[in-house]
This record gives C-alpha cells, sequence and structure tokens, in this order.
C-alpha cells in the first residue's frame, strides 16, 4: 500500500469493505445507545410530557435547583464518594496482601483450592449474596444474631440501624471483589525478575526485607494505575450492590443511598424524567471530569496500563 | 499463575519456617472465609423449615429435608420459565455479543483499516461519558425491549468497548506476517478473518464469551428497568422479587402441597443454589479465562 497524499474517505470505506462491515454491527449499537441517547439529556432542562416528548417547555435550571434543594443531594453525595473510598482504600490494600501472601506459598495444590474459593464469590450475584447476608444478619433466625444471643448478648436489629451500614457494606465488597482484584497483582508480581529474590536471599535479605524493597517497589506503578481507575470511577455507585442488598429499607437510606439509587428512586417515585435527568446530569458530567483526568493521568505516567 | 519466587531456594531459619506457616493459615482462613456462606446456604436449602424456626440458620440442623426443592419445581411454579428465560437470554445474547465484539475488535487491530484510531476514540467516549438511567431506559422502550426477552439481551449488555479493546489487543499480538502470507497463499477476507484469526482468538474469545455469559446470568438490572411482565422475569429478578412476595408464594405451595409449614427459609436458600449452579458447574473455566483477561486487559497496553 503506497503512501497517498489524500484518499477519498468512501474510497478507503470501499477498499475495505468487509473489516468496516465486521465492525459496523458494534458501531451501530454503540452509536444506538450511546450517541442516540445525548439529545434525551436536554429534558433535563424541561418540564418533561409525555406528549410533547423532548421538545418539552424550557424551563431552566429549575429541576437542578429542586435537586440541590433538597437535603439528599449532599447526602447521595457524600454516601457514593464514602463507600467508594472505603471500597478503594481497603480494597487495594487487601488485594496488595493478599498477593503477596498468596506469592510466597510454593504448595501447588494448597494455592490451587484457596485461590478457587478466594475467587468464587465474585461470580455469584448480588441478588443471591442478599439472601446469605439476611441469612447472617436476620433479627430473626439470623446467624450472628443466634451467636450473640448464645453468648449472652443481645438481638441487634442490622437491618433497621444505619450506624452498622459503611462497615458491612465494605465487608460485602471486600469479601467478594478481592479474590479477583488481587489476580491483578498476581500476576504483576509473576512477572519479577526471580533472579532479584535470589540475589536478596543469598545477601541475607529476610522474607519481610525481600518484600519491603522488591515486591512493593515493582508493585507501585500497578497499584498507582488501578487506584488511579478507580479513583475515576469514584462518582459511580455501585447500583447493582447496593439495590440488592438495601432494596427499599427506608431507614437505612441516610447511609446506603448513593447516586445512582436515588436517581433509579425518583424515577420510580416521581416518574418525573426531568428531574431524574438534571440528578443523572449531574452525575454524568462530575463522573466525567473525574474518568478523563485519571486516564489521561496513567496515559501520561503509566502508558503501558492505559487500555485505550 | 503465582509461582513461587523463591522457589529454587531452600528456607532454612526457624523464623521464615514460622511465617510461612502463618502465611498458609492466614490464605487458608481467608479461603474459607470466602466459601463458608455458600456452604451454610447449601446446608439451610436442605434444612427442614422447623429446624430453621427452631435453631435460626445453622451449619447443622435438627432435620434435613428436600421440602424448598420440591416446591421450586411444583406444578405452577416460576422458576422453571424463569430459568428457561435466562438460559435463553444467556445463550443468544452471548453469541452474539462475542460475535460482534469479535468484528470490531479484529478491524481495531488491522493495519489495513485506516480510521482504526478514529474508531477505537467513537468507542472510548462512550466508556468516559454516558448520558445516564433516563435516556437509556427511553431508547430501550423506543427500540421495543421492553416486556418481552430482548429486554434482557439488548440494552447495556449486548456489547462492551472493554472486551472489545481486550480483542484488540490479543489480535495486535498476532504477528502481521501471518495475514500477508495467508493473503499470498490466496486466502480472502472473509476466511483470514473467521478462519485464521478467529481460530488463533480462541482464548480471548472465551474469556469475553464468559465475561457476558456471567453478565447476562446475574443481570437483574435490566429486568428491574424494563420488564413488567413476569413472564420473562429472569432468575435474578425472581430471585429478588420473591424476596418480598413470599408470603403469597408460599399460601400458593400451601394449596398445591397441601403442607402444613411451608418452607420460606429454605426455599429462599435453595432457590439461591439453583441460580448458582451453572455457575459452579462452569467454575473450571471462569476462573481460567477470567485470570487470563483479566491479567491481560489491566497490564498489557
Amino acid at each position: 500500500m503506497g503512501k497517498k497524499k489524500r484518499s477519498n474517505p468512501f474510497s478507503e470505506l470501499w477498499k475495505h469493505k468487509f473489516l468496516y462491515l465486521l465492525v459496523l454491527p458494534a458501531a451501530l449499537y454503540t452509536f444506538i445507545f450511546s450517541y442516540l441517547t445525548l439529545p434525551y439529556m436536554v429534558i433535563a432542562f424541561e418540564k418533561y410530557n409525555y406528549k410533547t416528548g423532548i421538545r418539552s417547555p424550557f424551563v431552566g435550571l429549575k429541576n437542578f435547583e429542586y435537586f440541590f434543594k433538597s437535603s439528599w443531594a449532599w447526602t447521595v453525595t457524600r454516601n457514593t464518594l464514602v463507600i467508594n473510598v472505603l471500597f478503594l482504600l481497603f480494597g487495594t490494600a487487601l488485594a496488595v496482601v493478599l498477593a503477596i501472601l498468596i506469592n510466597e506459598i510454593h504448595r501447588k495444590k494448597f494455592l490451587k483450592v484457596s485461590q478457587a474459593f478466594m475467587l468464587f464469590p465474585y461470580f455469584i450475584s448480588w441478588v443471591v449474596v442478599s439472601y446469605m447476608l439476611q441469612g447472617l444478619l436476620a433479627t430473626d433466625g439470623g446467624l450472628i444474631n443466634h451467636i450473640i444471643e448464645s453468648l449472652g448478648g443481645t438481638r441487634i436489629n442490622f437491618y433497621s440501624n444505619p450506624k452498622y451500614w459503611y462497615p458491612i457494606l465494605l465487608l460485602l465488597n471486600l469479601w467478594k471483589n478481592t479474590g479477583y482484584s488481587s489476580i491483578v497483582y498476581i500476576s504483576a508480581i509473576t512477572a519479577i525478575d526471580e533472579g532479584m529474590y535470589e540475589a536478596a536471599y543469598i545477601d541475607g535479605a529476610n522474607r519481610w526485607k525481600r518484600i519491603r524493597y522488591i515486591t512493593l517497589p515493582l508493585l507501585f506503578p500497578t497499584i498507582c494505575i488501578m487506584v488511579l481507575m478507580s479513583i475515576g470511577r469514584i462518582f459511580y455507585g455501585d447500583f447493582g450492590m447496593l439495590y440488592a442488598i438495601v432494596r427499599d429499607n427506608g431507614s437505612l437510606m441516610q447511609i446506603t443511598e448513593v447516586i445512582d439509587t436515588y436517581v433509579y428512586r425518583t424515577f420510580k417515585n416521581t416518574g418525573d424524567p426531568s428531574l431524574t435527568m438534571a440528578i443523572g446530569l449531574y452525575q454524568s458530567i462530575v463522573g466525567f471530569i473525574l474518568v478523563f483526568t485519571a486516564n489521561r493521568i496513567v496515559k501520561k505516567k503509566f502508558p503501558e496500563g492505559a487500555l485505550f | 499463575m503465582a509461582s513461587g519466587k523463591i522457589g529454587g531456594v531452600k528456607s532454612h531459619s526457624i523464623g521464615e519456617r514460622i511465617g510461612s506457616a502463618a502465611i498458609h493459615l492466614i490464605i487458608g482462613g481467608y479461603a474459607l472465609v470466602c466459601i463458608v456462606p455458600f456452604i451454610l446456604v447449601l446446608i439451610v436449602s436442605f434444612s427442614s423449615e422447623k429446624s430453621i424456626t427452631l435453631n435460626g440458620y445453622s451449619f447443622v440442623p435438627m432435620e434435613w429435608s428436600v421440602s424448598a426443592y420440591r416446591m421450586l419445581f411444583f406444578n405452577g411454579s416460576s422458576v422453571p420459565r424463569a430459568y428457561m428465560v435466562t438460559i435463553c437470554a444467556t445463550l443468544i445474547g452471548t453469541l452474539i455479543a462475542s460475535l460482534i465484539t469479535f468484528g470490531a475488535g479484529y478491524t481495531l487491530a488491522n493495519r489495513h483499516c485506516k480510521y482504526r484510531n478514529g474508531l477505537a476514540l467513537y468507542f472510548y467516549i462512550p466508556m468516559v461519558f454516558s448520558s445516564g438511567l433516563v435516556p437509556w431506559y427511553m431508547m430501550s422502550k423506543n427500540l421495543g425491549c421492553y416486556d418481552n426477552i430482548w429486554a434482557l439481551i439488548v440494552p447495556s449488555l449486548m456489547f462492551s468497548p472493554f472486551n472489545m479493546f481486550l480483542v484488540r489487543n490479543f489480535v495486535r499480538e498476532i504477528p502481521e506476517e501471518l495475514d500477508d502470507s495467508a493473503r499470498i497463499d490466496g486466502a480472502g477476507d472473509i476466511a483470514i478473518a473467521f478462519q485464521i484469526y478467529f481460530t488463533l482468538c480462541k482464548p480471548v474469545l472465551a474469556t469475553i464469551a464468559l465475561f457476558y455469559a456471567i453478565g447476562y446470568w446475574n443481570n437483574y438490572f435490566n429486568a428491574v428497568m424494563l420488564v413488567n411482565d413476569p413472564d420473562y422475569f429472569n432468575l435474578q429478578m425472581l430471585l429478588f422479587k420473591i424476596q418480598s412476595e413470599i408470603a403469597s408464594l408460599s399460601k400458593m405451595a400451601v394449596g398445591t402441597m397441601g403442607a402444613v409449614n411451608p418452607p420460606k427459609e429454605s426455599f429462599k436458600m435453595a432457590m439461591s443454589i439453583v441460580t448458582i449452579g451453572p455457575i459452579v458447574l462452569l467454575y473450571p473455566y471462569l476462573q481460567k479465562y477470567f485470570v487470563k483477561g483479566m491479567v491481560v486487559g489491566a497490564v498489557k497496553g
């Protein structure tokens, strides 16, 4: 293929029509579900009416005003950030620790079985997990309350007491996802040159020193990439998790309601697409800024880590 | 996977040995914590309702029973239908999704495609900016993905740019000379893509197919948003709904089975087990290919 100065785009499309045909279904799908949905966003500035649809009367920032004046604006923003920061900090720390410990295990069979166990919760839906959680936390018949009672304590009503729920959500998230998220760190450790460990060992470095001065520094770029990517997603709550676990339990909402569940609830309860869209737009814009910045930093500082 | 880094070096000191034992203990303990809740669910699903009412959830029930499983598949139960709906959505969805993802990833990796970088940007933008729930809902509804099987297949789940980039990165690793020599041998575009590259891509295709399959199997969001007709509830949605409607459901069961004490808790747990079942069967593959996908996706650029 010689280099032409400026070939006609149509002749390029025609020349490699088969290639473009292959990408067409995905491109079309993305066009319909992403690009074509963008115009709908204007309804955030309108008073939506099902008859006039997208061309409903313009009301300016009224929907935003309504949302930001309610106490929920702050509550759901705070919850989204707090829950995600908790997940991010503890999730990363635990994943790194697990990866380092797993790397120290040389019994193949033990390793295989324990890794299979650790990964398992990742594949289970949040709905099933919510049932398990009830089995553990229910006031009547829950395993934990059963144990508390048999030790002479009084039952705790977990499902009506919001103060327990940041820790509960954190533990659930760690339990379900850490086995999976540690894989990245395990493979990064596996990629470290074995000679370094042998040299350190011969020089008398003990296990802790080998971890401290070889594994951790070499793991650092991977940790940075993963943390940055998660920071990019910090404004998006885990709807699948929170809605399955908490559902419509009003007494926990002050702590468990995140932007995503609040958007859904607003839509379901008020049936007002305009108000819902306004809240969604707030999330989309802040979320976009965060994701974009995080990806830019990853691309600049760790070019090998960027997916795109 | 994680092969021991100091495999060749034997640890001698007592300190290292104690450390090693502690590490085994921690990892073994953590692994148990991950799996024990499932064992509890399994045991409770086989416990009689009486022993659950008396003792609560317990690893050693007073009385075993399969009545919960019988109730799951009694005449008129909605579980078999939900099972079918889930299987249909998962099979059809995974097949279509994997094919269109392969096509897109292949083209984006192909150096003959002049606009591949532009296309990559086109797919990347929706990854960082989404218009949110309401436009998604309206678009799905306008397309007719509402109260039918397509509602569970098409919106959100049928294509993921992340998976496409996985395929692209995988294809990029295949030497270009292969394409050239195949062309010299007279292979056409279609043969090169679907015979040569498709075969070579089997590992990454298995990975993305499993990503999609799990996505479909575990999805309840689409059903919550787009399905009102109980005929099109998938398993997850049914499980989600039953939570609040368990009372009326057990009444139904009493009518059919004449049981004095309809299993409620064990029923929920039996249903969880039935939902997890296929995942357990596929688990060896899941573990293998998810690990591969995660490694390729996160570390390779």
